[in-house]
């Protein structure tokens, strides 16, 4: 099987849901001639001309209410959101209007729009290119949330993000897009959202997360194997709706939980995953359940600051032991 | 240096009281006059302030247990004792234990079962199954519930995972026969899935628990493993529920008022008798003041100011339904401090308007409300609720005509102001239609009897009926 970046991984979705059907566009901030400032685009504009692949101004709000509008019309949008942390001016489209189509026309319309933004921190990148922002959307329904961690799961989601009838945040972390390279089948596939993935199959402790904390866990669960410790590693994949029954398979088979995300930790994804686990599984825990996150401040521009404020492998695997030990 | 918290006096008549909730948990900090405890008397929750700052030490009595006046419960220490680890529990680890406890103690099962926590134990240099750091182990307001038959030095329930006292109780293990690889010897899952395996408690069920359902649901208990549920909770006196029956749990108020009332009834011989008012020119007054007093004051100008006064100035006639009975005679009460019911959620209490008989009836209009939205907010204090020498229930409010009221002890009489309806009335030998109201009194037999009784309903009747254009406010 060819081996691809992450990145590569979006273009090759993203090309073949394009020739597949001729409904879908793109659309963003220099996504068109330029190919993306990160190159996931690199080619399309050529390759399927510019009726089909926007540039558009600098105005994300009117990025995500184009996207919307072309949607209720019978175009399959894709929208680029140049860096997570311009998201924000597009809130109001994406939470108030895609969020709420369907159910505001009793399903005589819907939205399928998808919204790509590369997040995450870890390439020094300053306040304005570090954000994770997927907490902010997790908090509304009608928003499904998708953030891969491989490339073989970033294309099989982003083609069924695309196919989704219902608006989908796909969001992309920036430093996995050309260092996390994986192979992926020449073959056509998709991924079904709202479905885990055991990473890692172990039998004393759960790490559950998401996106670049894939990584992390895979890693300390190395280290602390020599440890005698046996982590499973569960990649949500999916975080909205997330798969419970995932999880309460894996809850099941461990009694212990480390939930691990770049997100700050105050009102994060994990927060929402420790309630769930409590509320429903009370019982089978036979410990705390710990989060490992970014600590609760802005991402600093400084390497070292900002490697102390994101979490590392040592924080994971700190944290696994504290566990272990419990 | 430790101080004792006992059960304080809350009422005249209060001997006792019940503690309704825990305020503070063994090993946090309390500062002074911070509340530390609520009791639970006749009808009302008092909060329990700390007399000094520390560290709560321990907690002798559980909540919803009653004990008597004086008796302790709680000490608190100036958090030096607090701070030191209780022993770990294995047994046999040779630890010495302290020959006395400070501080008497009332309950001697809640003694023996604490005493180790009091003072700084001595860590047995060998044996100890956990040498691991010792780590405070959080005593649970556990005081007297259990004793284990284990050695001496046994600390009692120790602390485990939601999943471990599942698998626990599953397969009916003592936990504190178990010795703990985890954190501060904690029985981990892995401990206890050992032990239950060594044992072959359950043949066939001991292991992970099975994978819940796609739905996401915690997964059913395998039916075999899980033995008869030891001890039940005790249903002594309500006996076996029918499928047909519900047994709804005491809340400490209902249980106060029980207990009230069935006191009442064995202490004073009650007798009643009822007269009929004809409150037409008092609900006239009324109607034509509602606008004013409603703009003025901010509340509805409601009868009961008016019965109020007219049963003080009525029990200023009859000194001895103001009074209480005692072996040696009967104790006029020179104070006329006046009990009126409120409905609450969860029962009734009793709030007093002190020296009503020194009140306009706009001063006793303002007590009345003040009175009956505190005590529906619950905010009531212990002050509010005692000392009264009457009551007066505005049982009309409810629609009632006639009532047998149970005395608020230790007085001497109770009053109820029964609905006012409109009937036709024989009026100078006429028919009229009149505004019609029923007061229905019970009086303690022992303190008087039916002729000063009825003179002293005939006193209310002949007061309210006064009520009229005339009478001031203010």
């Amino acid at each position: 099987m060819p081996v691809q970046t992450l990145i590569e991984a979006v273009t090759a979705a993203l090309r073949e849901e394009m020739a597949r059907d001729s409904n879908v566009i793109l659309l963003g901030e220099d996504v068109g001639v330029h190919g993306g400032v990160f190159r996931a685009t690199d080619g399309l504009h050529k390759e399927f001309g510019s009726e089909r692949v926007i540039d558009t101004p600098l105005a994300e709000l009117g990025i995500a209410g184009i996207a919307i509008g072309a949607a209720m019309n019978g175009l399959v949008p894709v929208a680029e959101i140049q860096f997570a942390d311009y998201i924000h001016p597009a809130f109001d489209q994406i939470v108030n209007e895609a969020a709420k189509i369907r159910y505001r026309s009793n399903g005589a319309f819907s939205c399928p729009i998808v919204v790509r933004a590369p997040f995450g921190a870890g390439v020094h990148g300053g306040l304005y290119h570090s954000q994770s922002v997927e907490a902010l959307f997790y908090h509304v329904p009608g928003l499904k949330i998708v953030i891969p961690s491989t490339p073989y799961d970033c294309k099989g989601l982003l083609k069924a993000a695309i196919r989704d009838p219902d608006p989908v945040l796909f969001f992309e972390h920036k430093k996995s897009y050309r260092r996390i390279k994986g192979e992926v089948p020449d073959e056509e596939y998709t991924l079904p959202l709202s479905v885990a993935d055991v990473k890692r199959e172990g039998s004393d402790i759960s790490v559950i997360t998401y996106g670049v904390g894939v990584h992390l866990a895979l890693e300390a669960a190395d280290k602390i194997a020599a440890e005698g410790v046996s982590v499973e590693v569960l990649d949500l994949r999916t975080i909205v709706p997330m798969d419970k029954a995932a999880i309460a398979r894996s809850v099941a088979k461990t009694s212990k939980v480390l939930i691990v995300h770049e997100d700050n930790k105050t009102g994060g994804v994990g927060a929402e995953i420790a309630a769930t686990i409590v509320e429903d599984h009370f019982e089978l825990l036979d410990g705390p359940i710990l989060r490992v996150a970014a600590a609760d401040t802005h991402i600093p521009y400084a390497p070292t600051l900002e490697e102390a404020v994101i979490p590392n492998v040592d924080d994971v695997l700190a944290a696994l032991r504290r566990l272990a030990a419990y | 240096m430790s101080t004792t918290i006992s059960m304080p006096q809350l009422g005249e008549s209060v001997a006792e009281g019940t503690i309704g909730k825990w305020l503070k948990a063994p090993g946090e900090r309390i500062e002074r006059d911070e509340p530390l405890l609520e009791v639970i008397t006749d009808k009302v929750n008092a909060e329990i302030p700390s007399p000094v700052a520390g560290v709560v030490e321990r907690i002798v009595v559980p909540e919803g247990q009653t004990v008597p006046v004086g008796a302790e419960l709680a000490i608190i220490g100036d958090g030096v004792a607090a701070a030191e680890p209780p022993a770990e529990g294995a047994s046999g680890s040779g630890s010495e234990l302290p020959s006395e406890t400070t501080g008497p103690t009332t309950l001697e099962d809640a003694e023996a079962q604490v005493a180790t926590s009091q003072e700084q134990v001595p860590q047995g240099p060998s044996g100890a199954a956990s040498s691991a750091a010792p780590v405070a182990i959080q005593r649970e307001g556990e005081v007297g519930a259990r004793r284990s038959d284990g050695a001496d030095g046994d600390e009692g329930p120790k602390r485990a995972s939601p999943l471990v006292r599942r698998l626990a109780s599953e397969h009916g293990v003592d936990l504190s026969q178990i010795a703990g690889s985890g954190l501060g010897g904690r029985v981990t899952k892995d401990d206890i899935l050992a032990h239950i395996e060594a044992q072959g408690a359950t043949p066939g069920s001991a292991g992970v628990p099975p994978a819940p359902d796609e739905a996401g649901g915690t997964p059913a208990l395998p039916a075999a493993a899980v033995p008869p549920p030891a001890a039940a909770a005790p249903l002594a006196s309500a006996g076996q529920l029918g499928p047909d029956e519900e047994l709804v749990p005491l809340t400490p108020m209902r249980r106060a008022i029980a207990e009230h009332m069935v006191r009442s009834i064995q202490t004073s011989p009650h007798a009643w008798g009822m007269v009929e008012i004809d409150v037409t020119p008092l609900v006239g007054l009324r109607e034509r003041l509602l606008r004013e007093w409603r703009a003025r004051e901010g509340f509805e100008l409601t009868f009961m100011p008016f019965f109020v006064k007219a049963v003080v100035e009525a029990l200023r006639e009859s000194p001895v339904l103001n009074a209480r009975w005692s072996d040696q005679g009967v104790v006029l009460k020179r104070r006329v401090n006046v009990g009126v019911a409120v409905a609450v959620a969860d029962g009734l209490v009793v709030p007093v308007i002190r020296d009503a008989d020194q009140r306009s009836l706009a001063g006793l209009a303002h007590a009345v409300r003040d009175l009956a939205v505190r005590g529906r907010a619950g905010r009531l204090t212990m002050d509010d609720l005692q000392g009264g020498t009457f009551t007066v229930n505005n049982t009309g409010a409810l629609g009632s005509i006639a009532s047998g009221p149970i005395i608020n002890q230790p007085q001497a009489g109770i009053i109820t102001m029964e609905a006012i309806v409109k009937r036709p009335v024989v009026r100078d030998d006429a028919i009229a239609i009149r505004s019609m109201m029923n007061a229905c009194l019970a009086f303690d037999h022992r303190i008087t009897d039916g002729a000063e009784a009825l003179r002293f309903l005939q006193s209310v009747k002949r007061r309210v009926e006064a009520y009229g254009p005339d009478t001031a406010l203010y």
